[in-house]
Protein backbone atom coordinates (compact mmCIF):
# COMPACT_ATOMS: atom_id res chain seq x y z
CA UNK A 1 0.00 0.00 0.00
CA UNK A 2 1.31 3.43 -1.26
CA UNK A 3 0.96 6.85 0.73
CA UNK A 4 -1.88 8.91 -0.31
CA UNK A 5 0.61 12.11 -0.79
CA UNK A 6 3.01 9.39 -3.11
CA UNK A 7 0.02 8.79 -5.04
CA UNK A 8 -1.32 12.40 -5.22
CA UNK A 9 2.72 13.67 -6.44
CA UNK A 10 2.47 10.01 -8.90
CA UNK A 11 -0.37 11.45 -10.57
CA UNK A 12 0.81 15.07 -10.82
CA UNK A 13 3.75 14.44 -12.17
CA UNK A 14 2.60 11.92 -14.85
CA UNK A 15 0.12 13.85 -16.32
CA UNK A 16 2.66 17.01 -16.33
CA UNK A 17 5.30 14.56 -18.54
CA UNK A 18 1.91 13.43 -21.04
CA UNK A 19 0.89 16.97 -21.15
CA UNK A 20 4.28 18.42 -21.80
CA UNK A 21 5.29 15.72 -24.16
CA UNK A 22 2.73 15.87 -26.46
CA UNK A 23 2.94 19.69 -26.51
CA UNK A 24 6.75 19.34 -26.95
CA UNK A 25 5.94 18.08 -30.78
CA UNK A 26 3.26 19.92 -31.82
CA UNK A 27 3.97 23.64 -30.86
CA UNK A 28 4.55 25.38 -33.96
CA UNK A 29 7.54 28.00 -32.03
CA UNK A 30 10.60 25.47 -31.79
CA UNK A 31 11.73 27.52 -28.80
CA UNK A 32 8.71 26.51 -26.74
CA UNK A 33 9.59 23.19 -27.38
CA UNK A 34 12.91 23.38 -25.79
CA UNK A 35 11.19 24.87 -23.03
CA UNK A 36 8.39 21.55 -23.30
CA UNK A 37 11.05 18.78 -23.35
CA UNK A 38 12.84 20.43 -20.64
CA UNK A 39 9.23 19.75 -18.32
CA UNK A 40 9.61 16.54 -19.14
CA UNK A 41 13.20 15.90 -18.44
CA UNK A 42 12.55 17.15 -15.13
CA UNK A 43 9.44 15.13 -14.24
CA UNK A 44 11.46 12.08 -15.92
CA UNK A 45 14.01 13.26 -12.68
CA UNK A 46 11.42 13.25 -10.63
CA UNK A 47 10.32 9.34 -11.20
CA UNK A 48 13.61 8.76 -10.83
CA UNK A 49 14.14 10.11 -7.06
CA UNK A 50 10.63 8.75 -6.10
CA UNK A 51 11.80 5.07 -7.23
CA UNK A 52 14.78 5.63 -5.07
CA UNK A 53 17.35 6.57 -7.02
CA UNK A 54 18.62 9.88 -6.04
CA UNK A 55 21.50 9.60 -7.54
CA UNK A 56 19.93 9.27 -11.23
CA UNK A 57 17.62 12.13 -10.51
CA UNK A 58 20.69 14.46 -9.95
CA UNK A 59 22.08 13.46 -13.49
CA UNK A 60 19.58 13.67 -15.16
CA UNK A 61 18.96 16.73 -14.10
CA UNK A 62 22.48 17.69 -14.36
CA UNK A 63 23.52 16.83 -17.59
CA UNK A 64 20.27 16.66 -18.99
CA UNK A 65 18.06 19.94 -17.85
CA UNK A 66 21.69 21.76 -17.23
CA UNK A 67 23.66 20.40 -20.29
CA UNK A 68 21.89 19.48 -23.30
CA UNK A 69 19.15 22.18 -23.01
CA UNK A 70 21.51 24.85 -22.80
CA UNK A 71 23.01 23.46 -25.98
CA UNK A 72 19.46 22.75 -27.70
CA UNK A 73 18.30 26.85 -26.80
CA UNK A 74 21.75 28.16 -28.22
CA UNK A 75 21.76 26.06 -31.50
CA UNK A 76 18.43 27.46 -31.61
CA UNK A 77 19.00 30.70 -31.22
CA UNK A 78 21.86 30.30 -33.64
CA UNK A 79 20.19 29.29 -36.37
CA UNK A 80 16.65 30.85 -36.09
CA UNK A 81 14.63 33.89 -35.53
CA UNK A 82 13.07 32.83 -31.97
CA UNK A 83 9.60 34.00 -33.44
CA UNK A 84 9.95 32.23 -36.37
CA UNK A 85 7.10 29.54 -36.90
CA UNK A 86 7.24 26.29 -37.89
CA UNK A 87 5.64 25.86 -41.38
CA UNK A 88 1.60 24.05 -41.34
CA UNK A 89 2.07 20.18 -41.46
CA UNK A 90 0.78 19.08 -45.02
CA UNK A 91 -1.96 16.74 -44.68
CA UNK A 92 -0.27 13.73 -45.99
CA UNK A 93 2.86 13.30 -43.15
CA UNK A 94 0.42 15.16 -40.76
CA UNK A 95 -1.60 11.58 -41.21
CA UNK A 96 1.61 9.53 -41.53
CA UNK A 97 2.40 10.67 -38.40
CA UNK A 98 -0.89 10.55 -36.73
CA UNK A 99 -0.83 6.82 -37.82
CA UNK A 100 2.32 5.71 -36.91
CA UNK A 101 2.26 6.87 -33.37
CA UNK A 102 -1.10 5.44 -32.59
CA UNK A 103 -0.22 2.05 -34.17
CA UNK A 104 2.79 2.22 -31.93
CA UNK A 105 0.80 3.11 -29.00
CA UNK A 106 -1.80 0.57 -29.15
CA UNK A 107 0.27 -2.02 -29.76
CA UNK A 108 2.43 -1.28 -26.56
CA UNK A 109 -0.52 -0.62 -24.30
CA UNK A 110 -1.98 -3.95 -25.44
CA UNK A 111 1.44 -5.43 -24.80
CA UNK A 112 1.93 -4.13 -21.26
CA UNK A 113 -1.33 -5.01 -20.23
CA UNK A 114 -1.56 -8.52 -21.47
CA UNK A 115 1.64 -9.31 -19.62
CA UNK A 116 1.09 -10.93 -16.03
CA UNK A 117 4.64 -10.16 -14.92
CA UNK A 118 3.26 -6.08 -15.06
CA UNK A 119 0.88 -6.29 -12.49
CA UNK A 120 2.88 -7.05 -9.74
CA UNK A 121 3.67 -5.30 -5.99
CA UNK A 122 3.70 -1.94 -5.54
CA UNK A 123 6.36 0.81 -5.24
CA UNK A 124 6.80 0.84 -1.43
CA UNK A 125 7.00 -2.95 -1.07
CA UNK A 126 9.51 -3.27 -4.13
CA UNK A 127 11.51 -0.14 -2.16
CA UNK A 128 11.52 -1.79 1.11
CA UNK A 129 13.31 -5.70 -1.06
CA UNK A 130 15.62 -3.81 -2.13
CA UNK A 131 18.42 -2.87 0.28
CA UNK A 132 19.25 1.12 -0.16
CA UNK A 133 22.15 2.05 -3.38
CA UNK A 134 24.95 4.12 -1.49
CA UNK A 135 26.88 6.34 -3.21
CA UNK A 136 29.97 4.03 -2.07
CA UNK A 137 28.20 1.55 -3.78
CA UNK A 138 27.52 3.12 -6.92
CA UNK A 139 31.47 4.44 -6.60
CA UNK A 140 32.50 0.66 -6.39
CA UNK A 141 30.60 -0.45 -9.18
CA UNK A 142 31.56 2.05 -11.38
CA UNK A 143 35.78 1.63 -11.10
CA UNK A 144 35.84 -2.04 -10.15
CA UNK A 145 37.00 -4.84 -12.61
CA UNK A 146 34.86 -7.98 -10.86
CA UNK A 147 31.66 -9.01 -11.91
CA UNK A 148 28.72 -6.46 -11.67
CA UNK A 149 31.39 -4.21 -11.87
CA UNK A 150 32.11 -1.28 -14.91
CA UNK A 151 35.81 0.14 -15.01
CA UNK A 152 35.91 -0.96 -18.94
CA UNK A 153 32.07 1.18 -20.13
CA UNK A 154 33.51 3.86 -17.86
CA UNK A 155 36.82 4.29 -19.67
CA UNK A 156 35.10 3.58 -23.06
CA UNK A 157 32.93 6.49 -22.28
CA UNK A 158 35.83 8.68 -20.88
CA UNK A 159 37.35 8.51 -24.42
CA UNK A 160 33.92 8.66 -26.52
CA UNK A 161 33.60 11.99 -24.96
CA UNK A 162 36.76 13.46 -25.68
CA UNK A 163 36.57 12.09 -28.99
CA UNK A 164 33.53 14.04 -29.30
CA UNK A 165 34.69 17.13 -27.86
CA UNK A 166 37.41 17.02 -30.92
CA UNK A 167 34.44 16.22 -33.04
CA UNK A 168 32.78 19.07 -32.36
CA UNK A 169 35.45 21.53 -32.74
CA UNK A 170 36.85 20.18 -35.61
CA UNK A 171 33.17 19.53 -37.19
CA UNK A 172 31.96 23.00 -36.17
CA UNK A 173 34.52 25.67 -36.42
CA UNK A 174 35.10 28.43 -38.84
CA UNK A 175 36.87 27.39 -41.84
CA UNK B 1 -4.23 1.66 -4.61
CA UNK B 2 -1.38 0.54 -5.68
CA UNK B 3 1.39 2.37 -7.26
CA UNK B 4 2.71 -0.67 -9.58
CA UNK B 5 4.83 -1.10 -12.30
CA UNK B 6 2.27 -0.62 -14.84
CA UNK B 7 1.10 3.08 -14.04
CA UNK B 8 5.42 4.08 -14.32
CA UNK B 9 5.31 2.62 -18.02
CA UNK B 10 1.99 3.87 -19.64
CA UNK B 11 3.74 7.86 -19.46
CA UNK B 12 7.16 6.29 -20.78
CA UNK B 13 4.50 4.28 -23.68
CA UNK B 14 3.08 7.79 -24.39
CA UNK B 15 5.92 9.55 -24.35
CA UNK B 16 7.92 7.44 -26.89
CA UNK B 17 4.85 7.62 -29.29
CA UNK B 18 4.69 11.32 -28.74
CA UNK B 19 9.14 11.19 -29.75
CA UNK B 20 7.67 8.78 -32.75
CA UNK B 21 5.22 11.68 -34.25
CA UNK B 22 7.64 14.20 -33.77
CA UNK B 23 10.42 12.47 -35.16
CA UNK B 24 8.22 11.91 -38.39
CA UNK B 25 6.37 15.35 -39.01
CA UNK B 26 9.08 17.74 -38.21
CA UNK B 27 11.20 19.21 -40.70
CA UNK B 28 13.68 21.18 -38.68
CA UNK B 29 16.74 18.97 -37.66
CA UNK B 30 17.01 20.36 -33.93
CA UNK B 31 13.29 19.57 -33.76
CA UNK B 32 13.95 16.06 -34.89
CA UNK B 33 16.37 15.80 -32.50
CA UNK B 34 14.66 17.55 -29.75
CA UNK B 35 11.95 14.34 -30.98
CA UNK B 36 14.73 12.25 -30.48
CA UNK B 37 15.29 12.77 -27.01
CA UNK B 38 12.15 12.04 -25.97
CA UNK B 39 12.35 8.67 -27.14
CA UNK B 40 16.07 8.32 -25.63
CA UNK B 41 14.64 8.94 -22.22
CA UNK B 42 11.47 6.78 -21.94
CA UNK B 43 13.58 3.98 -22.97
CA UNK B 44 15.97 5.04 -20.39
CA UNK B 45 12.69 5.44 -17.45
CA UNK B 46 11.76 2.11 -18.50
CA UNK B 47 15.60 0.30 -17.99
CA UNK B 48 14.73 2.36 -14.15
CA UNK B 49 11.10 0.97 -13.65
CA UNK B 50 12.47 -2.44 -14.79
CA UNK B 51 15.17 -2.45 -12.24
CA UNK B 52 13.40 -1.28 -9.48
CA UNK B 53 10.55 -3.62 -9.97
CA UNK B 54 11.78 -6.64 -11.37
CA UNK B 55 15.03 -6.97 -9.75
CA UNK B 56 15.19 -4.40 -6.84
CA UNK B 57 18.28 -5.85 -5.37
CA UNK B 58 20.50 -5.19 -8.05
CA UNK B 59 21.55 -2.08 -9.52
CA UNK B 60 22.41 -2.81 -13.42
CA UNK B 61 19.80 -0.90 -14.95
CA UNK B 62 20.44 2.38 -13.19
CA UNK B 63 24.18 2.00 -14.01
CA UNK B 64 22.87 1.18 -18.13
CA UNK B 65 20.86 4.29 -17.38
CA UNK B 66 23.79 6.54 -16.13
CA UNK B 67 26.13 5.34 -19.38
CA UNK B 68 23.02 5.82 -21.68
CA UNK B 69 22.59 9.69 -20.42
CA UNK B 70 26.42 10.16 -21.26
CA UNK B 71 26.47 8.81 -24.40
CA UNK B 72 22.90 10.91 -25.18
CA UNK B 73 24.88 14.30 -24.18
CA UNK B 74 28.10 13.42 -26.62
CA UNK B 75 26.00 12.65 -29.09
CA UNK B 76 23.81 15.62 -29.07
CA UNK B 77 26.47 17.43 -28.79
CA UNK B 78 27.99 16.54 -31.88
CA UNK B 79 24.42 16.48 -34.28
CA UNK B 80 24.68 19.79 -32.95
CA UNK B 81 27.84 20.80 -34.39
CA UNK B 82 26.69 19.14 -37.33
CA UNK B 83 23.36 20.82 -37.45
CA UNK B 84 25.51 24.15 -37.06
CA UNK B 85 27.66 23.35 -39.96
CA UNK B 86 24.66 22.91 -42.41
CA UNK B 87 23.25 26.20 -41.27
CA UNK B 88 26.63 27.73 -42.34
CA UNK B 89 26.89 26.17 -45.97
CA UNK B 90 22.86 26.25 -47.20
CA UNK B 91 21.82 28.90 -44.58
CA UNK B 92 19.03 27.03 -43.27
CA UNK B 93 18.34 24.30 -40.59
CA UNK B 94 15.23 22.47 -43.19
CA UNK B 95 16.08 18.68 -43.55
CA UNK B 96 14.47 19.10 -47.05
CA UNK B 97 17.22 21.62 -48.06
CA UNK B 98 19.95 19.48 -47.03
CA UNK B 99 19.63 16.61 -49.71
CA UNK B 100 23.30 16.36 -50.17
CA UNK B 101 25.96 16.71 -47.57
CA UNK B 102 28.78 17.97 -49.33
CA UNK B 103 28.94 22.00 -49.80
Amino acid sequence: MDSVANIILYFIVAIAMVVFSVMTVTTRKILRSATYLLFVLLSTAFFYFQLGYQFLGAVQIAVYAGGIMVLFVFSILLTRHPDEKAALLTHHKRFLGISLSVVSLVVLLFALFKMPLLHGKSLTEMIAAGNDITMQEIGHALVGTEKFQYLLPFEAVSVLLLACIIGGVVVARKR
Amino acid sequence: MDLSMLWYLVPSVIMFTAGVFGFVTRKNMIAMLISLELILNSADLNFVIFNRFLFPGQMEGMIFTLFAIAIAAAETAVAIAIIINIYRSIGNTDINSAKEMRH
